[in-house]
């Protein structure tokens, strides 16, 4: 693999006497599909919004695309896409309004803007949905579509929030082809899921228990590891580890 | 580029009002509606109103007044009272709205001392219709008046005394316009820049729009544009209406009146924000800014219920209402006439209002966020 573009050293982040996230190390390297997976409570959420500079450690180190978490957020922010759980585009926006707009804030020069949307709505079969507002379109094209915008402007590395919450299979393979197409780019791509199914396309994987990362590797390595037929048998076994409630 | 991508965003804003025609169609005609019902609806006929007369002395030139005022499309004489107690049962059942009092030696007063007076009384529990109502009543007297003068040769005043009974402050017939003003800014800039801002949080689109390299302060800045731009349209319209269809007019400095709807405007925007930071949903906002600000602004800026009247206690609680400190230099302009140094106070206290806000609001936002 690659030089790592996600470096973190003992990431810590509390709230008052709870510790969100606890000490946390590990790397990802350029280009590949890391799997972000955890119950939920178990401090995924904090974790992503540290990495892409929403919020300040308590203590520990951490470099994303290059840059310091703490020192420069505003730099991770240029070379980072995001898309979370909820998130799928502005429902009351055309579809190329919302493409111009992230376009615009992320800074894509203004002549290729047009030339880029078309090439892309016609790689998705969408071109012919230019014009509809978002929210006529079925779920598993918004999310397509989301996806495709988080990487328009070409970040070095996307975030991705629960991408495929509430979509069906059909359209969650199709999703992961797109995932793929931007790892061959490469796009490093972090990603959390519920679907463990999912964790197996993975490159690698972590398992966060209670704030810590418990287990990380390839799901090969984690299955000979924990002696499990699947990443969903590893996930049981340590989640019933945890002590915390979820929320 | 930031420039371009404070563009991109401000022409989103746009875009999500434009988009929901039915919101952005009741925030524009709210205020032309609001002023027309509350301009002709309490604008009143005065004909054929019923009065009394009380003339115990059966004068000559008190019965040619009553005459007069019998005689016109305004007036119906319909009770002749022989003791001034019999109004009040009159009044109370809404028989009349008006009684003229003479004296029983009004003839006598105005031949021998050249001046006599007579007492209008009229029922100001509707402030409107009693002043016009006096109005009109004065008006008669007054031509009447002249024609004696003519006739007689001598110099003489009548001198009407117009009591307002059950109301006595007799609130500015005027005094919606004001209040219209402050209520349409008040909600237009701090509900919609608030629920604008709250259903990105609640749509998760904050997430987004706070993990790109789009500052804060851009985000917030976007949405308060537009609902600038519509406050100040709206500010437009009811000024326009005010003057041309109610006659109303900006009978103090224009530019004054348009400085301090930009401020209190200001003020509003930075209410909306301050909630926005408050609450997580756009239900939360509404309440919030319906409970929090419509009430209050209804009902302690003085637009209905006259703050002088009101407890002490509620007299110190309308002064953090920055509406009661809109309104009150708003009429002092446009009603009374006023140049900027009267409203000194107003300026200052809403100046003061507009930084604490701002610096809340800021303080707030980022702790949050």
């Amino acid at each position: 693999m690659n030089e790592a573009t996600i470096q973190v050293q003992k990431l810590t982040k509390r709230f008052g006497d709870f510790t969100a996230v606890n000490n946390i190390s590990f790397e990802v390297s350029t280009g590949e599909v890391f799997g972000f997976l955890g119950a939920n409570g178990a401090g995924k959420t904090t974790a992503i919004r540290m990495l892409c500079g929403l919020s300040k450690p308590t203590s520990g180190w951490g470099r994303v695309a290059g840059f310091d978490i703490t020192r420069e957020p505003e730099m991770i922010k240029k070379n980072i896409g995001y898309m979370s759980q909820k998130f799928s585009l502005y429902d009351d926006l055309k579809v190329w309004e919302n493409i111009r707009l992230f376009a615009g804030i992320y800074g894509v020069p203004h002549h290729t803007i047009a030339t880029k949307t078309d090439e892309m709505l016609q790689r998705l079969g969408f071109a012919s949905e230019k014009n509809s507002l978002v929210k006529s379109l079925p779920m598993g094209w918004k999310q397509k579509l989301a996806f495709s915008v988080a990487i328009f402007h070409k970040p070095k590395i996307v975030f991705l929030d629960e991408p495929t919450g509430g979509v069906d299979p059909l359209t969650r393979r199709q999703f992961w082809e797109l995932i793929y197409e931007a790892a061959t780019q490469g796009i490093t791509v972090f990603v959390t899921t519920h679907y463990m199914d999912e964790a197996e396309y993975c490159n690698r994987v972590s398992i966060m228990v209670d704030g810590r990362i418990d287990a990380i590797g390839t799901p090969k390595q984690l299955k000979q590891q924990f002696e499990s037929e699947s990443i969903d048998e590893v996930f049981r076994k340590l989640a019933r580890r945890a002590t915390r409630k979820e929320v | 580029m930031e420039y371009k991508q404070l563009v991109a965003f401000i022409k989103k804003e746009f875009r999500h009002i434009l988009r929901d025609p039915r919101t952005m169609l009741i925030l524009l005609g709210m205020p032309i509606i609001q002023i027309i019902l509350f301009g002709f609806a309490i604008s009143n006929d005065v004909k054929n109103t019923s009065i009394a007369v009380l003339d115990p002395g059966q004068s000559v030139t008190a019965q040619r007044i009553i005459k007069r005022l019998d005689a016109s499309e305004y007036f119906n004489v319909t009770y002749i009272l022989s003791h001034p107690k019999e109004m009040t049962p009159l009044f109370q059942e809404g028989k009349i709205q008006m009684a003229l009092l003479f004296n029983d030696r009004f003839d006598d007063r105005l031949f021998h001392t050249g001046d006599a007076s007579i007492q209008l009384l009229t029922d100001a529990s509707d402030p409107n219709q009693a002043s016009m109502v006096a109005k009109y009543a004065t008006t008669i007297i007054a031509s009447c008046q002249q024609e004696l003068v003519k006739e007689l040769r001598i110099p003489m005043q009548i001198i009407p005394e117009i009591h307002m009974l059950y109301n006595p402050t007799m609130k500015s017939a005027y005094n919606f316009v004001p209040g219209v003003m402050g209520m349409i800014l008040i909600l237009i800039c701090a509900m919609m820049t608030s629920i604008a801002i709250v259903r990105e949080k609640e749509m998760g689109t904050m997430e987004v729009l706070l993990s790109s390299p789009l500052k804060p302060s851009y985000v917030i800045f976007s949405k308060v544009i537009p609902y600038f731009a519509l406050s100040v349209f709206n500010l437009v319209t009811i000024l326009l209406l005010s003057i041309f269809a109610l006659e109303v007019p900006v009978s103090g400095s224009l530019f004054w009146l348009t400085m301090l709807s930009l401020l209190f405007i200001g003020v509003a925007l930075s209410l909306g924000i301050l909630i926005s930071t408050l609450v997580r949903t756009q239900v939360a906002a509404i309440l919030i800014s319906g409970m929090v600000l419509m009430i209050p602004v209804m009902l302690l800026s003085g637009m209905i219920f006259p703050i002088e009247n009101m407890p002490l206690i509620l007299q110190y609680l309308s002064n953090i209402v920055p509406a009661k400190w809109y309104i009150r230099a708003v009429k002092l302009f446009m009603i009374q006439g006023a140049s900027a140094k009267y409203a000194i106070k107003e300026f200052a206290v809403l100046s003061v209002m507009l930084v604490v806000l701002i610096f809340i609001s800021l303080k707030k936002f980022k702790d949050r966020l």
